[in-house]
């Protein structure tokens, strides 16, 4: 058990599929030799070499499109886009190549790729470098779509997607880089489509993934101050989703908060929400509500950001409205 | 940049070699004009865009290629399928919206690949097939396959900004990929010179890419230059670029009316067949008229075999559709 960073499980986790399987390159802006614009993929090239390690230009539609063509020709390509915001200019290689391949074709190709990108506030990145598009891609038959929060979600999903034989997108929060923590010696590989309950607890069941789960976290240990006990599943994969861990907790709460960092109209939660009212209506004692950031692109000063992020005040009074 | 001026007399193919090529311009011709009809009939749903004209490309670029070459193809792209060796039943099934098409039926016209033969599939998105080519090179690079990526794409593809990275990025990386832009002068409903203001051949050299043009509808000029070009793609000297200038002799799709070209023009391009062409080099060949008819009734024959076989085929099942949308795992 070693303590590392956020950044190093990610950078363990492509070492490591590296090292097992040949097929497995890593291409995408600044990874090679500058080793990634957060450090994710330091080192890399030095270990794997120029023709498994690659720089691209500035080129998003090239890197995902030729990621889809890799894939079908039996690789196992990992590719970063800088930024998620910049997923916008890898969108028909990732909703009308890579999500359709399969499908499209009648089942002869799969297209084992997947994609990491970066999402999330909290660093004053402003409206293009901060946003939580999550959604966009949980909404494309075809796509898988994941987001830890801890170092051994971070290792062991991003195994598991560069293991699936469908693409995935692999998001990380770009606040959680540095953040410290514990890594085995051999990291499990996580189940893509598995949640984790982090808390458990008999009054409220709180929903939610990414950085997110931190602050969710410390509204539910200042809420048990009050005797109030948050159940907290992390949800991890977001494409599948684990319908069952929530149900479970549901029944036994009765009651659902969901918080998110992505703007909460027409996302994640709202997904969720609509899912478990429709199959769990009966265990419902209060209406479920959604904690998100309100409609608005990310601003860019502190003092604005600060309040569109949601914080645990804001998820506290969420927790005590279904209560109420 | 170089014009190819090659005829059936600096040629490498042999008498044999030019009639399976007029037997795959044929197939291409013959099983079109069949979907056409089937189109016009309701027996082909959606809508198809037919590639009449401009057989000899994807006949003579495909000649050149090894079985384990890749090919990526776009919405024009049956004469890419056939040449390059589809099963004519399974591809015929596939655009009627068959279960035993190529893809079940879910993909039809602008789908159409075979995992088997490296066939990448035709695609609904102008330029997309670009950079799916540019990673089937890549893949070859990496695995040292000793294969060439190929694509085809149109004319109007060039003002795509996903064709400007590829060009970028396979010179950088000397990836094994040809670029064969099929240039038939049209963007869809516009003419092409008034959307797009480089030439294909200077947008080549700014990239640094080895470039010929051309006379797409000469057949053996097409394959003399690809040739040539899938040769130095093989050798590793990176990404070569081939225009063929050819002529698009139906709307852009199947019932578009044209109403915004001149008649002139469908005239001309009705006029510049490629079937000409290589008629006569059969013909200078001493290929028989008996024999090139021969050619014609043998594919006409496998056609109506293959419509008989899409008749006949049952349609797809939804469920089994709905439930193919990832990779059955051992988890699933």
């Amino acid at each position: 058990m070693a303590e590392l960073r956020f950044a190093h499980a990610i950078n363990r986790a492509l070492a490591d599929a590296l090292t097992e399987d040949p097929n497995v390159i890593v291409f995408g802006e600044d990874v090679a030799g500058p080793g990634g614009p957060f450090g994710v993929t330091r080192g890399l090239l030095e270990k794997f070499g120029p023709d498994r390690i690659r720089d691209t230009p500035i080129s998003e539609a090239a890197i995902a499109g030729a990621a889809v063509g890799a894939a079908m020709g039996g690789l196992k390509p990992v590719v970063e886009i800088m930024f998620m915001d910049f997923l916008t200019l890898a969108m028909d290689a990732l909703v009308n190549q890579a999500a359709k391949a399969r499908f499209m074709f009648g089942g002869q190709f799969s297209v084992p790729m997947v994609v990491c990108t970066p999402h999330g506030g909290g660093v004053g990145a402003g409206p293009q470098h901060s946003q939580c598009l999550e959604a966009w891609v949980a909404h494309v038959p075809g796509l898988k779509v994941v987001c830890p929060a801890t170092l051994p979600d971070a290792y062991g999903l991003l195994r598991a997607a560069i293991n699936d034989p469908d693409p995935v997108i692999y998001v990380e929060n770009k606040s959680l880089y540095a953040k410290k923590g514990e890594l085995a010696d051999k990291p499990a590989i996580v189940e893509i489509g598995k949640a984790n309950v982090v808390r458990a607890g008999k009054d409220v069941t709180l929903v939610t993934y990414g950085a997110m789960l931190f602050r969710v976290l410390k509204a539910a240990e200042e809420l048990a101050q009050e005797g109030i006990e948050v159940e907290v599943i992390d949800l991890r994969s977001i494409q599948p989703w684990d319908e069952a861990a929530i149900l479970t907790s549901i029944s036994k709460t009765h009651r659902l908060v969901i918080c998110h960092e992505a703007v909460e109209a027409f996302g994640v939660g709202a997904e969720i929400v609509a899912h478990m009212v429709d199959i769990g209506f009966d265990e419902f004692d209060a209406p479920p509500v959604r904690v998100a950031a309100p409609f608005m692109p990310p601003p860019y000063a502190p003092s604005l950001e600060d309040e569109f992020v949601p914080n645990p005040e804001r998820i506290k009074a969420a927790v005590r409205r279904v209560l109420a | 940049m170089p014009q190819a001026t090659a005829s059936a007399k600096d040629s490498n193919l042999g008498r044999d070699d030019a009639i399976a090529l007029y037997t795959v311009m044929q197939t291409i011709r013959q099983a079109e004009l069949r979907l056409g009809t089937l189109f016009a009939d309701g027996e082909v749903p959606g809508f198809i865009h037919l590639s009449v004209g401009q057989e000899a490309v994807p006949a003579g670029v495909t000649a050149a290629l090894e079985p384990i070459d890749t090919v990526a193809s776009n919405h024009r792209g049956h004469g890419h399928a056939i040449a390059k060796g589809l099963d004519l039943d399974r591809f015929v099934m596939e655009i009627m919206g068959k279960d035993g098409g190529y893809c079940r039926g879910r993909g039809g016209s602008m789908h159409v690949a075979d995992a088997k033969i490296g066939m990448l599939g035709a695609n609904g998105i102008v330029g997309a097939g670009l950079p799916i080519a540019l990673g089937s090179a890549l893949a070859h690079q990496v695995k040292k396959t000793g294969a060439v990526a190929v694509v085809f794409f149109g004319d109007g593809a060039l003002a795509e900004g996903a064709m400007h990275e590829t060009f970028n990025l396979a010179a950088l990386w000397k990836l094994p990929l040809v670029m064969v832009c099929e240039n038939n002068g049209w963007a869809e409903f516009s003419p092409t010179a008034r959307e797009f203001v480089a030439k294909l051949g200077d947008l080549a050299h700014a990239f640094r890419i080895p470039a010929s043009l051309i006379d797409g509808n000469d057949v053996m000029a097409v394959y003399n230059a690809t040739r040539k070009h899938v040769a130095a793609a093989r050798a590793g000297e990176g990404p070569q670029f081939i225009e063929c200038k050819t002529q698009r002799v139906r709307g852009h799709f199947e019932g578009d009316q044209q109403k915004y070209r001149d008649p002139a023009d469908i005239a001309a391009a009705t006029k510049d067949d490629p079937m000409h062409k290589i008629e006569k080099d059969l013909a200078d060949m001493q290929v028989s008229a008996a024999e090139i008819e021969k050619v014609k009734t043998d594919v006409a024959a496998r056609v109506e075999k293959a419509i008989t076989a899409g008749r006949n085929e049952p349609l797809p099942k939804f469920a089994e559709a709905f439930g193919d949308v990832y990779t059955p795992t051992a988890r699933h």
